[in-house]
This record gives structure tokens, sequence and C-alpha cells, in this order.
């Protein structure tokens, strides 16, 4: 069953909401026995990078998760901050990040292009998939979504990219690699 | 490209959807939910909704009817009323909301600013702050408690403080344009969107899709939310809710932005 991640932190009932109006099957997971059994995991997460660290760190799911996502290859998506989560590290924070896809989060402002921008990014913006993107399948021309956050991922490997949008510059609002997902944008809230 | 944000602001007042003139004289609308329905039809950008109840009696937000709301809502939202502390603000957002609107809670307690950014990320704190011009003189002071009490603090010396403090952002209410539907304080407007660095939204008076162009034409991307326009219809202001469609913000609002900065 697809598993949504409960650290204590975010607007899980937000994806609760759209699984349920869609009739899929769903369930939260807020210890590592409750993970047990999951096709598919979810990791949202709001606010700041450190905080969310260390609130899925003492989740006491951590060595879990690295092991579903690592060892037996199930598939994860991360939201916002949980796509974040999904680096090796962020310039907001000094706590490592999941490592599960090589990575850096950076601040819109550290990049020259968009040093002038309002933050938090907030609004509905253009995502431009990668070629063969598997989580941006079908015929839609315009894929637009609800984006709310300050900081972004920047890829080690390109390869990584799964789409973009810009504001000011350019950056990496999907990325994947192999079972492991993350879009930085709101999918739950943007009418789709 | 990022859109401006066209957002309708619904008022909640004894389990009912009212709108106000000048915050005064609530006129019974239609029921929430049922409105949340049909803006999620027309795929409106954003939608926020106050409480005017709780924040004028200090009540405790009615988690119940927010959840409710949240789980209805297929678009982002914005919650206001009656939130005065991290703790009831946390557990709004657990509901399924992005983002928690404080306003007199934020003029007594600045500090609370501070402690809710640091739970919820101030990417999901919006404050918002009334406003009315200052007898004699052309200053817009902050008004709080549904506009019953004047803080005689100038709305762009708050916006600026509640910046530094942690607000993701700032939504201004003119509380003289409310309901009037004859066009925003755009010269405002313009003046705190050059002062601040997050994000800002505009409401009170937008009575046309025009009226939201100049909003855009002087501010370039920002929020720009209205409350009668969108729930009232015609010289009678028979309730009828509407929105406007993608060819009409891209035509009429988006437009703006063109050859602009």
């Amino acid at each position: 069953m697809i598993t949504i991640i409960d650290y204590g932190l975010g607007n899980i009932q937000a994806f609760v909401n759209v699984y349920k109006r869609l009739h899929i099957p769903v369930t939260v997971a807020t210890s590592a026995g409750q993970l047990a059994g999951a096709s598919k995991l979810i990791l949202p997460g709001v606010g700041a990078f450190d905080h969310a660290m260390q609130r899925l760190n003492a989740s006491g799911m951590r060595q879990t998760l690295d092991d579903m996502a690592q060892g037996h290859g199930i598939p994860v998506l991360g939201i916002c901050v949980g796509m974040q989560m999904l680096a090796d590290s962020s310039d907001e924070g000094v706590l490592p990040g999941l490592g599960w896809i090589p990575g850096q989060v950076r601040n819109f402002h550290s990049v020259a292009e968009s040093s002038e921008l309002a933050l938090p990014h907030m609004g509905w913006n253009d995502v431009l998939p990668a070629a063969d993107s598997p989580l941006f399948q079908g015929q839609q021309e315009n894929w637009l979504f609800y984006f709310l956050h300050s900081y972004f991922f920047e890829c080690t490997e390109p390869a990584h990219i799964a789409a973009t949008a810009t504001y000011g510059a350019s950056f990496s609002c999907s990325v994947a690699s192999k079972n492991v997902y993350g879009v930085q944008f709101h999918p739950e809230k943007s009418h789709h | 490209m990022l859109r401006p944000r066209i957002i309708p602001c619904l008022l909640i007042q004894d389990s009912g959807l009212v709108k106000t003139v000048k915050f005064k004289d609530p006129k019974y609308v239609g029921d929430p939910i049922n409105a949340v329905k049909i803006f999620n039809e027309k795929e409106a950008d954003e939608l926020i909704v106050i409480d005017i109840d709780a924040s004028a009696h200090d009540r405790e937000p009615d988690y119940q009817k927010i959840a409710y709301l949240a789980s209805e809502c297929r678009m982002p939202l914005c919650y206001g009323g009656g939130v005065r502390t991290a703790e009831q603000a946390k557990r709004i957002i657990a509901l399924g909301v992005e983002k928690v609107a404080i306003s007199s809670a934020a003029l007594a307690n600045p500090a609370l600013i501070s402690e809710i950014a640091a739970e919820i990320g101030r990417q999901s704190v919006v404050v918002v702050l009334d406003h009315k011009q200052r007898l004699l003189g052309k200053t817009q002071d902050v008004w709080t408690h549904n506009g019953t009490r004047n803080t005689k603090r100038s709305v762009i010396d708050v916006a600026l403080e509640m910046e530094k403090l942690g607000a993701g952002e700032i939504v201004i209410n003119s509380i003289d344009n409310d309901g009037k539907m004859k066009g925003y304080d755009v010269a405002l407007a313009a003046q705190l969107r050059e002062a601040l660095t997050v994000p800002l939204t505009v409401l009170g008076g937008g009575g046309s899709l025009d009226d939201m162009y100049k909003v855009v034409a002087a501010c370039g991307v920002v929020g720009v939310a209205a409350g009668s326009f969108f729930v009232f219809k015609g010289p009678y202001r028979a309730v009828l809710i509407s929105y406007p469609t993608a060819q009409q913000k891209r035509d009429s609002i988006y437009s703006a932005l063109q050859g602009g900065r």
C-alpha cells in the first residue's frame, strides 16, 4: 500500500485527502513497524531543513527507510522539503541529508540571476519535464504547479534532473534516480 | 513564468460565508464549503479563508471546520482567525492547510511570528495587515481586531518589522476600500513591493479584472486578492460566485507584465 511517512512535521492530511478523493488506499506510518508492507513511500516536508531532518532522524524510522529506499528499491517520492531531504546537504542547515540522490540544496539568493527576486518563490509556475521523465507521462501540453520554497535542489549528476522550472535562473524542480523521486512543487494542491 | 496569484478571500462568521463593506455590515453570501467546491471547479490559484469572529473575539480556531475546509480544498489554502500560538499554527498546518495568517496577535506579540516561523517554516507564515488612512494625514495606520483598534503604526513600518521577524508573505488589506469594488490602493502596494523582499498580496477594493491589471502593472508578480469581486454580480450585488478563466487571466491580468519589470 502507498504509505505516507509521518515524522511529526508537515501537511500529512493534504496527501491523505488527495488519495481519499481518488479512492486509492493509503496509510500513514509514524513508526518503523508501520512501514512494513509499504509498496510506495511518500516523504512530505515543510519548514526548515534541519528541523525536518532532526524529526525524521528521531522518528525511529530512519534506518528502516534507508534499507527500504536503498536496499530494497521501494519507490519513494519526496515532496517540497521532502525532496530537499533526499540531497546530501543543504545551505539552510548543518545536518546531513538522506543522501539518496547526490546533490546540494541551495538558496535562490545565492544565484546571480535570482538574487533580486522575492523569496519564497510562491505561486504557479511552469514545469518543463526532462525527456522520458517517468513522473511526467501523458499528453499534457503544459505542466503548471504550485510552488512555495526558498531553496532548490542542485543535482550533482545532471542525469538526475527530472524537470526544471525558472525563477530568475532555471532550477531542477524534480529529481529522479532509480526508485527515488522528488518534486519541489505541491502536486497535492495543484488541481490535479 | 511565475504568475501573479489571483486569490479569492472568504470571510466566515457564524459558520456562514459573509462579505463586508469597510469591515462592517456583513452580508450572508452562502455556505463556505460550497464556495470552496466552486473555486475548485474554477481552478482558483489560492484561497484565503478568514474566520472574522475568531479574530474579533479572541476565540480559538475551530479546528473541525478548518479540517473540513482543507479536505475539500484542491488549491493552496491560507487560514486566518484566532491564531495566537505556534502550537495552534502547527496544528492547523497538520490539517492540510498550507499557510497560516496572523493579524492581531502579531501586533500584540511580534515575537510570535518568529516562534511560528521556527515551527512551521517562514514560507507558511502570512501576516495580514488591515490598514486605514489616518485622519488629517496620508499615513496608512494598521488596525487590529477586525478593524476596531488602531495601533497608530504605519503599515510600511509594521510590514518591514514582520518580514524581519520571519513572515513569509505580507497581505495588506485596505479597510477604507473593503467591499467598495472601486480599485486597490496601488500606490501603497507599489511602495511596499519596493520595500519588501517577501511576497506581497494586495487586498481591498478589487472590483474588476482591470483593477487587478493595475496592481500587476505597478508591482509585477504579486498576489491580488478580492472578496466582493468573486461573490457578487451586477449593480444590485446579487450573490454569484465567479472566477476568471485561464485565458481571462492571461489576457486581462498577466498582460500587465509585458514590458514591465
